[in-house]
């Protein structure tokens, strides 16, 4: 169970992050929604140990995990322009985290990796001949293959034509839901964040100001901010 | 707060120390330590005044200074022919002309002199003016050309509808937008004039001594050191300025004109495709005239035979082969290993301090070859004495080629995207596997290309080595340079000879490089 309390991130002297707070149960799969720049992508980047927080805490079932350097945090990121190495082909990608934790039989895993995300036998593609749903599907990939503790994903459809969005959203929900993976979604569209979680957390101006589910969030919301942006 | 655990953070600091260390130590070791010692050497005998010290500074100065801008002219003149067609017309051939008119600018400073030597130019000013034509035609067609193909022809175009002829549009509009690339060409000819070394030693002889010549007699021939110390100081007073002139017309170049992606080129015909021919077949017939000269005056009394034996005065011609390979391998890899890590340096987004580290490895290459090798006779016998070494050499090749190799990697590595890095992170990998397993792949490719102009570097050096290379430790460039040096068509023949194998094996090299380059685009 991932707990977020109250932590501050202050970037190039301006306030990003502000006593931001967040609750994932395990198995839960929640999705931080708010306009861009409200500090979304920057909440994942301080799970994931890629920014330092000020003040706050972080905790992994209970253990505060501040002193434990990205690598060592077992969590998975995909990132919002997919980060795929370009060195390496779609195989090696995958790979990668299996690797780096000491997988055995990993061209076993990358295979299963891959037909989980509906890209059998792409191992040897290399990535500059993919499309940009296939690259999605290859971070997904990557992301899930060593079989994180915690599943990040920030703006996971962001960079992909609309239509292509929708096919892929009940596909990536699919994929998640079947390893039962707890997962924190990022996104700016209410729609996307209503297919792939279970809660959603209302983020305005660096701090979590609502959670619930939609219908509870459209009945009862917090301030007129949170109504506007929802409706 | 946060990132990390501290003692992974003091490890990682420690760790970039490290790496920053090496290249810096290397450069203040072998660099700013030897012309620190060139200054106070130099300072003390200008304050001491000698008798006839300032008549001759000024005499070489002067000298020095005229035929670098005579020759920055000339060329600029006879340039001008070849960039206007290659940058307004398109036509068949057109790339090939353009990496032909290169050629003369890769080749060794010895082979050129060698060339024309052959074409029986010794000794006299127009020698000397005509060789850095041919080395420098290159840059002012590609600097210029690179601009003037990419000035919208709508301009031009407004020109004309305004009333104004051809001539005009030309003087009016084109002309001063082309001004800050010319500037910046003419800056680069003066530079390289200014301290060419090579080709005014073999073509001028010491009656027409430029500094670097005057440097190279006083310590060399003559060893007076503190003389060679004044001069060097002049010498660098020189660069810098024509260093500073450059970096300014750079600043002034990187404001963007309206541009477009280089597609005013028309297709000449009738009287202007005549013209384009005339303009681009002489330019070529000029600078393929000394190499075919050499290659084919090389051919006669059996010359290639006698470098296979050993000569008892000048040493053995194939020895130097034997020694300019294995130089040019040792100083590629020390080159490639300091100035990678230099890149990591560099590309480590600290700011302020990257783009002064950065500056302070390009300073061999804005310095004087001539200095590089002086500073090293001055001042290597501290801490240990290393001017017997075979390792000299090989040390000041690297030290003149770190600054290519940092120049092809660094564009690399500031392309990957800091996401791929942090990607790789979350994905567990540790600092260091992060730069091994996607830094060092990523910038592998262009280290090659760095690594083949290291080695080319090296082969053709002359200036630093003809100060620090002993008998024994003789390269093909001063080899060539010793059999010229005799008397007799027995050593002219074997000159002429070595220069078109240093030619050749700089050729194969080159043309590698110019492939795999082709090969980069798209890759990534």
């Amino acid at each position: 169970m991932l707990s977020v309390r109250d932590i501050d991130v202050v970037l190039d002297g301006s306030p990003i992050l502000d006593q931001t707070s967040l609750e994932v149960a395990d198995s839960e799969i929640v999705a931080v929604l708010g306009p861009s720049g409200s500090g979304k992508s920057t909440l994942l980047r301080a799970i994931a140990g890629l920014v330092a927080i000020q003040s706050g805490d972080i905790y992994w079932d209970g253990q505060s995990i501040l002193d434990i350097p990205t690598h060592k945090r077992g969590f998975g990121l995909m990132f919002q322009g997919f980060a795929l190495f370009p060195h390496l082909t779609v195989g090696d990608n995958v790979a990668f985290g299996l690797e780096m934790s000491g997988h055995e039989r990993i061209s076993d895993e990358v295979a299963e990796a891959l037909e989980w995300v509906g890209l059998p036998g792409f191992e040897d593609r290399s990535i500059s001949g993919l499309s940009g749903g296939e690259q999605q599907r290859v971070a997904l990939a990557r992301t899930l293959a060593p079989r994180p503790r915690l599943v990040m994903l920030d703006e996971p459809l962001g960079s992909l034509d609309r239509n292509l969005r929708e096919r892929l959203v009940a596909d990536t929900r699919t994929i998640l839901d079947q390893r039962g993976v707890t997962a924190v979604v990022v996104t700016h569209d209410r729609e996307e964040a209503v297919a792939l979680a279970d809660r959603l957390a209302i983020m305005h101006a660096g701090s979590i100001v609502q959670t619930g589910r939609l219908s509870e969030i459209l009945d009862d919301p917090a301030d007129t901010w949170v109504r506007e942006f929802i409706s | 707060m946060g990132l990390g655990d501290g003692r992974l953070r003091n490890r990682l600091r420690l760790g970039w120390v490290a790496v920053a260390a090496v290249p810096l130590l290397f450069i203040a070791y072998l660099f700013v330590y030897p012309v620190a010692r060139i200054l106070s050497i130099g300072l003390a005998e200008l304050s001491l005044g000698s008798t006839g010290l300032e008549a001759r500074l000024l005499r070489v100065g002067w000298f020095t200074v005229w035929q670098a801008s005579a020759s920055t002219a000339l060329t600029l003149i006879l340039a001008a022919p070849m960039t206007w067609a290659v940058s307004t017309y398109e036509f068949k051939g057109r790339r090939l002309a353009t990496a032909l008119v290169t050629v003369p600018f890769v080749l060794p400073t010895v082979v050129v002199g060698t060339a024309f030597v052959a074409l029986g130019f010794r000794g006299s000013v127009w020698a000397i003016l005509a060789a850095h034509v041919f080395f420098n035609v290159a840059v002012v067609v590609r600097t210029v050309s690179s601009l003037w193909s990419r000035i919208d022809p709508a301009l031009l175009d407004a020109g004309r509808v305004l009333g104004a002829s051809e001539w005009k549009v030309f003087r009016l509009v084109t002309l001063p937008l082309l001004k800050p690339a010319i500037a910046a060409a003419a800056s680069i000819v003066f530079l390289f004039t200014f301290t060419s070394f090579g080709v005014v030693l073999i073509l001028g002889g010491f009656q027409l001594a430029t500094l670097e010549v005057e440097i190279y007699r006083q310590a060399v021939t003559l060893f007076d050191l503190p003389l060679a110390a004044a001069l060097a100081i002049v010498q660098l007073l020189g660069v810098t300025g024509a260093l500073y002139a450059y970096s300014r017309y750079q600043e002034r170049r990187s404001v963007s004109w309206t541009l477009d992606s280089g597609t005013g080129r028309k297709r000449p015909a009738g009287r202007a495709l005549t013209l384009v021919w005339l303009a681009v077949g002489s330019t070529l017939a000029i600078l393929a005239a000394p190499i075919g000269v050499l290659v084919v005056r090389s051919g006669t009394a059996d010359s290639y035979l006698r470098l296979v034996s050993d000569d008892p005065i000048a040493g053995s011609p194939i020895g130097s082969v034997g020694n300019s390979l294995l130089f040019a391998v040792i100083s590629m890899t020390v080159a490639v290993v300091i100035g990678v890590m230099a890149s990591a340096v560099i590309t480590g987004r600290r700011g302020k301090l990257s783009r002064w580290f950065d500056l302070v490895l390009m300073l061999p290459l804005g310095t004087s070859a001539v200095t590089v090798g002086f500073g090293f006779i001055v001042a290597l016998d501290w801490p240990v004495d290393i001017r017997a070494t075979l390792w000299l050499v090989p040390l000041a090749h690297a030290l003149v080629a770190v600054p290519f190799v940092v120049r092809s990697t660094v564009p690399t590595l500031r392309s990957i995207q800091p996401e791929t890095r942090e990607a790789a992170r979350v994905l567990g990998a540790s600092p260091w596997q992060v730069w091994r397993r996607i830094d060092l792949p990523i910038v592998s490719r262009a280290a090659f290309v760095g690594a083949g102009f290291a080695f080319v570097v090296s082969l053709g050096e002359f200036g630093a080595t003809s100060f620090v290379a002993r008998p024994n430790t003789a390269t093909m460039p001063v080899m060539i340079f010793r059999l010229l040096e005799r008397p007799g068509q027995a050593s002219f023949g074997m000159a002429m000879a070595l220069s078109v194998v240093l030619a050749t094996l700089t050729a194969i090299v080159v043309l590698w490089l110019d492939r795999a380059r082709v090969g980069d685009i798209g890759r990534f």
